[in-house]
């Protein structure tokens, strides 16, 4: 008879425990022994939307940038997405990275690095765009710009200051909340574009970002959550409190950043609706309620249905209104329809 | 009798282990059963009463991906086919055309409407909505068959 050897999670660490431990041994990740099963779903969920700027044909927006945009446009948008890729460095360089310490298993820490470069990729992304439809003096003035704006300063510090800090589960509830609340009033500019015809190769680069962020969003709250689930009461409790008042700054600085950029096009209004629409997203992927009410997220339906076609439609067959239904004939449906 | 043990009631769900399914099914406070994770293991469960399901959206766009493995192996039972009378689905927006796919594919493929959709965790007012909207869906329905709610 032999002896069934310890569990080699027990006697070892991954790489990342070195720093605190160098005596310990060290394991390989090993991906035949998978046990959050979300690990190999996320990760498999990411390769496979896994996608490059190159593959868009950007260049197609060029006659539109030129002859449609007026300049006030032309610069907001230069600036939109100057900050939208000052988040993605944040997130590249370090939110994402330093997710990797934290990690409940070894798959998650794989998972983190496809997610970090990933978010080199969004950022890289505006860089094409920037090269595709304006020139040199265009893009060093919104660089300029975004380096002298202290709002934008103080949204990305806001958060990176707990990337620095010494809690792990505050550090999950910064990125999902950098993620899902502090781009989507940059995301709302190309959609909105979409909306008039104009921009739409760019604004199908950013359904292709948005479909990551929602993943990336997902997972991280969702390890948040079993992070949290190990907690006493209390220290649950103050992880809830510091998670709304997080919100509440990061809603704030957001409302006065975007401010500045959309009130002179008269946008505001619909652009705070949708931060706060995504807001709410955030808090239900950290799986807290969401915040706001129905009538404060009521997302512009032109806005809606360019993020998701369709979804503007009534899709509420209950209230009796909801048009877009019609009987379809049954499928015959056998097994084997079904199976993989 | 089912095999999975514990009666059918008038919704159906599945969560992951994310659990968001089964928070949202949990806050419309009505008598519902959960298909198994591990359908294998655990045993998948059978029919016996009319019942609508809710179901979260999977997979990356690819339309055979969208319904979770364990649905899909609850609705190849024809008995629990001949009793969906609806579905719900979950998903994000930002998933874009593919938002609640799973809906839709169970709605084409079984011949029942898509009652509902929502987002992650569902907010007050899908819980509202729902809620209301299904006890409206089974009295209509009642002339003919209802749930043993």
């Amino acid at each position: 008879m032999t002896t069934t050897p310890a569990p080699l999670t027990e006697i070892s660490v991954t790489p990342p425990s070195y720093r605190h431990d160098p005596a310990a041994r060290l394991r390989p990740v090993n991906w035949n022994r998978v046990t959050d099963e979300k690990d190999l779903e996320v990760w498999n969920r990411l390769t496979a939307n896994f996608w490059l700027p190159e593959k868009v044909p950007l260049s197609n927006d060029i006659n539109v940038w030129r002859q449609r945009l007026t300049d006030e446009e032309r610069t907001l948008t230069m600036r939109v997405f100057t900050g939208l890729t000052m988040l993605d460095t944040v997130q590249a360089t370090v939110g994402e990275i330093v997710q990797i310490q934290d990690a409940r298993t070894e798959h998650e820490e794989a998972v983190y690095t496809n997610i970090a470069f990933m978010q080199a990729v969004h950022a890289r992304s505006y860089s094409s765009v920037f090269s595709t439809l304006a020139g040199t003096p265009e893009i060093d003035d919104a660089y300029q710009w975004a380096v002298a704006n202290d709002v934008l300063q103080q949204r990305c510090k806001t958060v990176l200051q707990h990337y620095y800090g010494d809690d792990p589960l505050k550090r999950k509830v910064a990125s999902t909340l950098l993620s899902s609340l502090l781009l989507y009033a940059g995301f709302y500019l190309p959609l909105h574009f979409s909306t008039h015809a104009m921009l739409t190769n760019t604004a199908d680069m950013i359904r292709l970002i948005l479909r990551d962020k929602a993943v990336h969003g997902y997972y991280s709250g969702y390890k948040y959550q079993r992070g949290l689930e190990k907690l006493d009461a209390a220290r649950q409790d103050e992880m809830r409190v510091f998670t709304h008042e997080l919100l509440e700054e990061l809603y704030e600085l957001e409302l006065q950043y975007s401010g500045e950029l959309y009130e002179p096009l008269g946008l505001m209004d619909d652009v705070a609706v949708f931060v706060r629409y995504n807001a709410d997203k955030a808090l239900m992927n950290l799986g807290y309620p969401a915040r706001f009410g129905a009538e404060e997220t009521a997302v512009n339906p032109e806005i809606l249905a360019a993020l998701s076609p369709g979804a503007d439609e009534n899709h509420d067959f209950f209230s009796g209104s909801g048009s877009s239904y019609v009987m379809g004939k049954a499928e015959d449906t056998a097994d084997d329809d079904w199976d993989f | 009798m089912n095999e999975g043990g514990g009666l059918l009631s008038g919704l159906v769900y599945f969560s992951s282990v994310s659990e968001n399914t089964r928070r949202f099914v949990e806050r419309l406070g009505l008598p519902a059963t959960r298909i198994p994770l591990h359908p294998r293991r655990e045993g998948v469960p059978r029919a016996t009463e009319p019942y609508v399901l809710v179901v979260p959206t999977y997979g990356g766009g690819d339309p055979r991906n969208a319904v979770p493995k364990q649905v899909v192996r609850f609705l190849n039972d024809p008995a629990n086919r001949a009793l969906l009378r609806g579905v719900i689905s979950s998903g994000n927006t930002n998933f874009g055309a593919d938002y609640c796919m799973a809906g839709r594919v169970i709605s084409a493929k079984c011949g029942v409407p898509e009652l509902y959709r929502f987002e992650l965790l569902g907010t007050d007012h899908d819980v509202r909505t729902v809620r209301e909207g299904l006890h409206r869906f089974w009295t209509r329905h009642s002339s003919t068959e209802a749930p043993a709610a």
